[in-house]
């Protein structure tokens, strides 16, 4: 291991990492005990079931809910399918459109054993695992033929609200050198149980994500890949109430990156925790199973806490994201763990906090895709002193190895980015990175200076804290609020009623098979 | 009158007739950044400058130019305004009274109301944003100025985001509120005037509008947007807990609320 510029502790950190450990495989007995709706209709996208019926619900509901009013939930969707197949001899598509029509009732058929249901889906499941690995297959040959920007990735946002009007600004702003362009999702998504379905032409601050949307960008971005001879990754949202199906989505539409966080739709959408838990394994079986990256959310821990006070808080959940991801077999490289630059701009030497900070979450994940987050709570409407804010922000960056970069904008806190504003935080960065290259390779920290002893700091108060969290249980320390500052209740929140108790012959034949790396 | 006879007309300012200021009094320059969707070259930057005629410009100049690809061009100009505005007859609404800071927002309540007062908050509809919510309501506050939560006397209930407004009505109802709080931040396509008139319009449907202070905030929202939309107060930017508690409880005084009947 390379030395460490902030002289941090390798022990200290070795047991804060198996802390968070032991907190994440606490949390797998109760993941691996229950199932979810959206874990169960994630199943049945994943087996080509999509579309919607003539009330516009979407086909995975009107299965799994069906299927939930007769109390079939805890035998999983899987038998049910692979059993309603034995019995009519339909694919999952012709069942789901019966069902829909009111002329199937799937759990009152003749009933196979589990092990002849599985045997009767295995191949629908093969095949869609054909498909999944066919995409990811693409995506390196692209990174072959095209190749790809260096790092920090430039990551940007469109957010129009129309998918085609995205279009326009994301090929623009690849033009402009983007990397990464993330199609910000309309709020209101997070709390829907479903997924939307077709294209967005009138979405409220972004677009639903839809797998039509999805395919409408990927195309796009394909076309302008070809045009800049870069290959333009795709980012969307994995999260909220439909936190694996969306996972399953962009597995199958050949999506890049995707904000997926095991404790965030918890602290900030108020999603039910037992929900959320279950419903981020799945998810991230099928991220690392079709080598997405993710981005968790720790920066947000920054917007609703103080900064300075916090920064702790985002290093035990960087770990203890980092450990839920390890039980779901998602590589390091994968691992775009969140972190931000949100201290306020007053505080005295507020750089060098920042700067220990970023270079520290380096030193303690060398290997992950750290995603850092732009200033935002403090940007004030004064555009001239935002990209001098900015620039700040690209400067630690580039200081301190990120691996994505989430472009700050001049005029956040005014609009979403017009088309300027996104090349104008596209030349900041650029004229950074090039200018101070290696300048992270050339600069050490003075002995016991102000750095060091942050870092340090940050790291004892984030091992006390994670200890903390493994003597109470994930769940208690969400409902004292200890991240964010925001308290939780087990019981409360959206989403509980989605959560049963699997029966003994459940069976969900994809995450075997993902987390084995099969096909 | 005397320092005003030693300077030259052109460097006094006649606030009926106010210009930009650049270096010079009345030199009216502005600067302009903007895209045209047109293809970037020399066709281009007269398209802009013609553009900034048009606005009533003179000595129209581009500055700096850039193609952004796929048809678009970026402009940074220079210009000299010709418009003027009389300052002496602008009035602005804003939220009158004096703003009393968090400690003397304690007193006042005691001496003045001498119960607490009730203040329900929330980001509703579908927004998805607290950082306005809580800069008000939280117990750090925003930038040194604490939240309401903090204040004395003071109970302050800040239900998060994307609460119904149907939802922040039953809380409000609950606690008997004094005052409901609601922050809007996505502001595309107006959603957010839709989402504040729904809220005016179920209070009324409740029969209880005129008995709670209803208030909104936002970057985007104004004093005289939110009076436009039925509200009693509207805060911006720059405004912080001591500025909405101050309003809250010098109107239940006002009102004559100290000994406030249930709301329903």
């Amino acid at each position: 291991m390379m030395k460490s510029k902030l002289n941090l502790d390798s022990a200290k950190i070795a047991h804060a990492r198996a802390t968070a450990a032991g907190i994440a495989k606490d949390m797998q007995e109760f993941i691996d005990s229950h199932t979810t709706v959206s874990t169960e209709r994630t199943i049945l996208r994943l087996l080509g079931v999509d579309g919607v019926d003539d009330v516009e619900t979407p086909l995975p509901n009107v299965v799994v809910d069906q299927i939930k009013e007769a109390g079939g939930l805890p035998r999983g969707v899987a038998y049910w399918m692979g059993n309603a197949m034995i019995q009519t001899g339909l694919k999952p598509q012709e069942i789901a459109e019966k069902m829909a029509a009111g002329e199937l009732d799937i759990t009152k058929l003749p009933t196979a054993t589990s092990k002849e249901a599985e045997e009767a889906i295995m191949p629908l499941v093969h095949e869609s695992l054909k498909r999944i690995k066919a995409q990811t297959a693409k995506r390196n040959e692209y990174i072959e033929k095209l190749g790809e920007g260096p790092k920090p990735y430039l990551y940007v946002i469109v957010a129009t609200g129309n998918i085609y009007e995205d279009v326009t600004q994301a090929q623009n702003a690849a033009r402009q050198g983007a990397d990464v362009i993330a199609v910000i999702r309309t709020t209101a998504q997070s709390l829907l149980d479903y997924v939307p379905y077709g294209p967005t032409t009138e979405g409220f601050g972004g677009t639903y994500a839809t797998q039509e949307n999805f395919r409408i960008m990927r195309k796009a971005l394909d076309e302008v890949g070809e045009e800049v001879g870069r290959y333009i990754r795709l980012c969307n949202y994995s999260s909220g109430m439909c936190m694996p199906e969306i996972a399953a989505m962009g597995a199958l539409e050949r999506l890049d990156v995707m904000l997926n966080d095991a404790i965030y739709g918890i602290l900030f959408r108020d999603i039910n925790m037992q929900r959320t838990i279950v419903d981020q394994f799945f998810s991230r079986v099928i991220i690392g199973y079709c080598d997405i990256i993710f981005n968790s959310g720790e920066d947000n821990y920054l917007t609703t806490d103080d900064a300075y006070e916090a920064a702790h808080t985002v290093l035990a959940s960087q770990f203890i994201n980092e450990q839920f991801a390890v039980l779901a077999n998602v590589k390091e490289h994968q691992m775009g763990l969140g972190h931000a630059f949100e201290m306020d701009p007053e505080m005295e030497n507020g750089f060098l906090y920042e700067l220990a900070q970023a270079c520290m979450a380096r030193e303690i994940f060398p290997n992950a895709c750290l995603k850092y987050m732009p200033p935002t709570k403090f940007m004030t409407g004064n555009i001239f002193r935002g990209h001098i804010q900015d620039a700040l922000f690209n400067l630690v960056s580039i200081w301190s190895h990120q691996g994505i970069q989430l472009l700050g904008m001049l005029t956040e806190a005014i609009h979403t980015p017009h088309m300027h504003d996104r090349y104008l935080s596209i030349e900041n960065a650029k004229y950074i990175f090039n200018n101070c290259k290696n300048i992270g390779d050339d600069l050490i920290f003075k002995e016991d200076g102000i750095m060091q002893k942050r870092a340090q700091f940050v790291l004892d108060e984030a091992d006390k804290l994670l200890s903390q969290v493994k003597a109470d249980g994930l769940f208690h320390t969400i409902e004292q609020g200890k991240f964010g500052g925001v308290k939780r209740a087990r019981d409360g929140g959206k989403g509980l009623e989605g959560v049963c108790v699997k029966d003994e012959q459940y069976f969900n034949p994809f995450i075997p098979l993902m987390l084995g790396g099969a096909e | 009158m005397s320092n005003c006879c030693t300077t030259t007309a052109s460097t006094t300012v006649d606030l009926t007739k106010v210009k930009p200021y650049g270096d010079t009094m009345n030199d009216g320059k502005m600067e302009l950044a903007f895209s045209l969707p047109v293809p970037y070259g020399e066709e281009a930057e007269e398209a802009a400058k013609q553009l900034l005629k048009q606005m009533g410009m003179t000595e129209p100049s581009v500055t700096y130019s850039k193609d952004m690809g796929g048809g678009f061009t970026f402009f940074v100009c220079y210009a000299a305004c010709q418009q003027t505005v009389d300052f002496t007859s602008i009035h602005v609404t804003k939220v009158e009274g004096e703003v009393m800071d968090r400690v003397e927002c304690g007193e006042y309540i005691e001496k003045n109301i001498k119960r607490p007062v009730v203040v329900v908050g929330a980001s509703t509809g579908s927004d998805a944003h607290t950082v306005g919510i809580d800069a008000i309501m939280n117990m750090k506050g925003f930038h040194g100025h604490f939240g309401l939560e903090r204040f004395k006397n003071m109970e302050a209930y800040n239900y998060g985001s994307q609460v119904p407004n149907e939802e922040l009505i039953a809380h409000a109802i609950e606690k008997n509120a004094d005052a409901i709080l609601v922050s809007q931040t996505v502001t595309q396509k107006d959603i957010h005037i839709m989402n504040l008139t729904n809220m005016v319009e179920l209070l009324e449907a409740e029969g209880i509008r005129d008995k709670v202070l209803l208030i909104c905030g936002g970057p985007r929202i104004s004093h005289e947007l939110a009076q436009e939309l039925g509200y009693d107060a509207g805060f911006g930017p720059h405004k912080y807990a001591e500025h909405v508690g101050s309003f809250i409880i010098t109107e239940i005084v006002k009102r004559g609320w100290q000994k406030k009947e249930p709301l329903k």
